[in-house]
């Protein structure tokens, strides 16, 4: 199990009304899964990947990442769990402008501390592994739509997460962009990497070999649940 | 860090004009401060050259009754002070920074002297040994010096300088003329004239008590001390002058040779003391420092304004580039990092416009010097400092904006619009 929540809550304080963002939330992934959270807006589900990739903390309830209690952690800590174990994609691809596709690659690698020639022979081999070992040191701005979006999984995928996190990846792509990233992931997850992706789109998060729905903060997808029942016998 | 700065060089890059307005408070501030640096620096070395005379280095250590120089003439011979022997020469030359010695006896209100019916007015007469003239750098323009013979026989022989020889001769030959010296007759040999003569800048009147005290408008009559008993009388006390090694030796040179003179001194109102140009020097350079250090703090305070304004553009720059750092956070940067960026951008920013600003100043002192006819030199201690100064100022303002960057909450930032 690389990724345990246990009853976790996410309450926000509004004036003098506390509103629960989440409730009861309790989820296990495996290594090498490929999962799709779905859920309209508002349901919660951005609230979700902000817990589980490190960005948030829950109000209450557990986190065990690659066993570890994540709640425990520093801020230092945290940043290096995002660092070492966890790869962002984002609906919005969050590219610098300025530096090229290479740069934007290998910033983490920087905050890894690892030399600058290696960096570029590893930020190289992840646009390659994206497809785009020829379009080194182009600039965002002359990247299609789709090409910056495999930039940003490049950049995801390089310093070897555990997890690689999607919110909305083809949100900002047209079809035929987001299909090629959908094949991507399909790739990057044959190879062995874990996906989590949150998506409101049906047909998107038909890709995933395992869904789940999260309605008002409520998980309730059919194959979740079912795997709760397995595994949690308490519940 | 290399990474860092290269960021920030190429931030500023991109926004070169916004970059330069930020600056300017410091170009102009730095730039005040390098040209005020530089003119009191200039001013410093005018005063010292004009006031010691450059390359000359020569003190003097007279006798002094109760502060005031004692004159043979109207004090007549002074109780308790020694003839200095050639042994005490000796170990004045021994002393450290003590280049040469010479000693010498003095009327510095001659009178009594003629040429025909003209009488020197104004003027001085020394009796010197033979290391005076090379002591204080005197050449011989004509004639010819005093040779050994000249004091073993007691020959009544005179040099002249030339201020002497002008108003005692006016242009006329005066080798081999007779003066006459408190009523007994000196041939002319020579004419002298000091080597480097400077001619210093009178502001006051106690610039010019000290210029008239290193030498005379009057003239100067030189005679073998030997001879000085014919017209004066014997046993006189003499003076001391001596040559030191550098301009900076002077004043503990001209000290020690009073102390070592003095402890020769039986009296107990009458000392030995060394006329401390260098002291006098000091002084004046200190009030012009004094007052131009007003103008440095004044200058401080654009340096003040300037850091304001790169607060308050990094602040901006912050705010616009939430996301990124948004960003950066969200892929693993540690606080600190963030906190680097920013404080390596803010003070490469300030130490760039404190290089300009030193370039401005450079050619500010040059120019300023230029107008107004002062001395400007460049003081590399300064230069230092000021990019040092600028740098601090740029991580110190820079502070309070990249700890803001560094903690921001990356859900929000990466929300930023």
């Amino acid at each position: 199990m690389i990724l345990e929540l246990e009853h976790v809550y996410k309450d926000y304080i509004q004036g003098k009304m506390s509103v629960h963002i989440l409730k009861d939330i309790s989820l296990s992934v495996e290594e090498g899964e490929y999962l799709a959270i779905m859920g309209p807006s508002g349901s919660g589900k951005t609230t979700l990947m902000n817990i589980i990739g490190c960005l948030d903390k829950p109000t209450s309830g557990s986190y065990h990442l690659n066993g570890k209690d994540v709640l425990t952690y520093s801020d230092n800590e945290l940043s290096d769990t995002r660092l070492y174990n966890i790869g962002f994609v984002f609906q919005s691809f969050h590219l610098l402008p300025k530096q090229t596709a290479l740069e934007n690659v290998y910033l983490p690698l920087i905050y890894a501390g690892i030399s600058k020639k290696e960096r570029i022979e590893r930020a190289t081999e992840a646009l390659e592994r994206v497809g785009l070992g020829d379009r080194l040191h182009f600039k965002p701005t002359q990247l299609s739509g789709g090409q910056q979006q495999r930039v940003a999984i490049a950049r995801a995928i390089v310093n070897h997460p555990t997890i690689l996190l999607a919110d909305e990846p083809t949100g900002a792509l047209d079809s035929s962009s987001g299909e090629q990233v959908m094949e991507l992931f399909q790739k990057l997850n044959d190879e062995g990497i874990t996906i989590i992706m949150i998506t409101h789109d049906a047909e998107i998060a038909s890709h995933a070999k395992r869904q789940a729905i999260i309605r008002d903060g409520i998980l309730t997808g059919r194959e979740a649940l079912a795997y709760e029942k397995t595994t949690d016998s308490d519940n | 860090m290399l990474e860092n700065i290269r960021l920030s060089i190429q931030g500023i890059w991109s926004h070169k004009m916004r970059s330069f307005l930020t600056m300017l408070g410091i170009i102009i501030g730095i730039a005040a401060i390098i040209s005020i640096v530089s003119t009191i620096k200039g001013t410093n070395e005018q005063i010292k050259q004009n006031l010691v005379g450059a390359g000359n280095n020569t003190v003097e250590i007279k006798l002094y009754q109760n502060d005031w120089e004692y004159e043979a003439a109207y004090n007549g011979l002074p109780q308790g002070v020694p003839i200095i022997t050639d042994e005490i020469r000796e170990s004045i030359l021994e002393i450290d920074g003590v280049e040469k010695a010479s000693l010498y006896l003095n009327r510095n209100y001659a009178e009594g002297i003629y040429y025909h019916n003209t009488s020197l007015n104004g003027g001085k007469i020394y009796g010197i040994d033979e290391q005076y003239f090379s002591t204080c750098g005197y050449q011989i323009q004509k004639g010819r010096g005093f040779v050994d013979k000249d004091y073993k026989s007691f020959r009544k022989v005179a040099i002249l300088d030339s201020a002497a020889y002008n108003s005692l001769f006016g242009g006329n030959e005066p080798i081999d003329q007779t003066i006459e010296i408190q009523g007994e007759p000196f041939t002319v040999i020579g004419v002298c004239e000091k080597s480097n003569t400077f001619k210093p800048v009178i502001n006051s009147m106690e610039d010019y008590y000290n210029y008239m005290a290193a030498g005379s408008d009057g003239g100067i009559i030189f005679i073998p001390d030997a001879s000085w008993s014919i017209p004066y009388s014997y046993d006189e006390p003499q003076n001391l002058i001596i040559r030191a090694a550098s301009t900076d030796e002077m004043s503990s040179a001209g000290r020690k040779c009073a102390d070592l003179l003095n402890s020769y001194v039986t009296s107990s109102d009458i000392k030995y003391k060394a006329s401390d140009l260098l002291e006098q020097a000091k002084s004046l350079q200190e009030l012009s420092a004094a007052t131009n250090q007003q103008l440095i703090w004044i200058a401080s305070i654009s340096l003040l304004v300037g850091g304001i304004g790169v607060m308050n553009i990094m602040l901006v720059s912050v705010t616009e580039r939430t996301r990124e750092i948004g960003l950066k956070k969200a892929i693993g940067a540690r606080k600190r990092r963030i906190l680097a960026q920013f404080l390596t951008e803010a003070a490469v920013l300030t130490s760039l416009g404190g290089i300009i600003g030193v370039a401005a100043g450079i050619v500010m002192a040059q120019v300023i010097s230029r107008i107004s006819q002062t001395p400007s030199a460049i003081s590399v201690p300064a230069i230092i400092f000021s990019v040092l100064f600028s740098m601090a100022i740029g991580i110190l303002f820079g502070l309070l904006p990249s700890i803001k960057a560094a903690n921001l909450n990356p859900i929000d930032a990466l929300r930023h619009e």
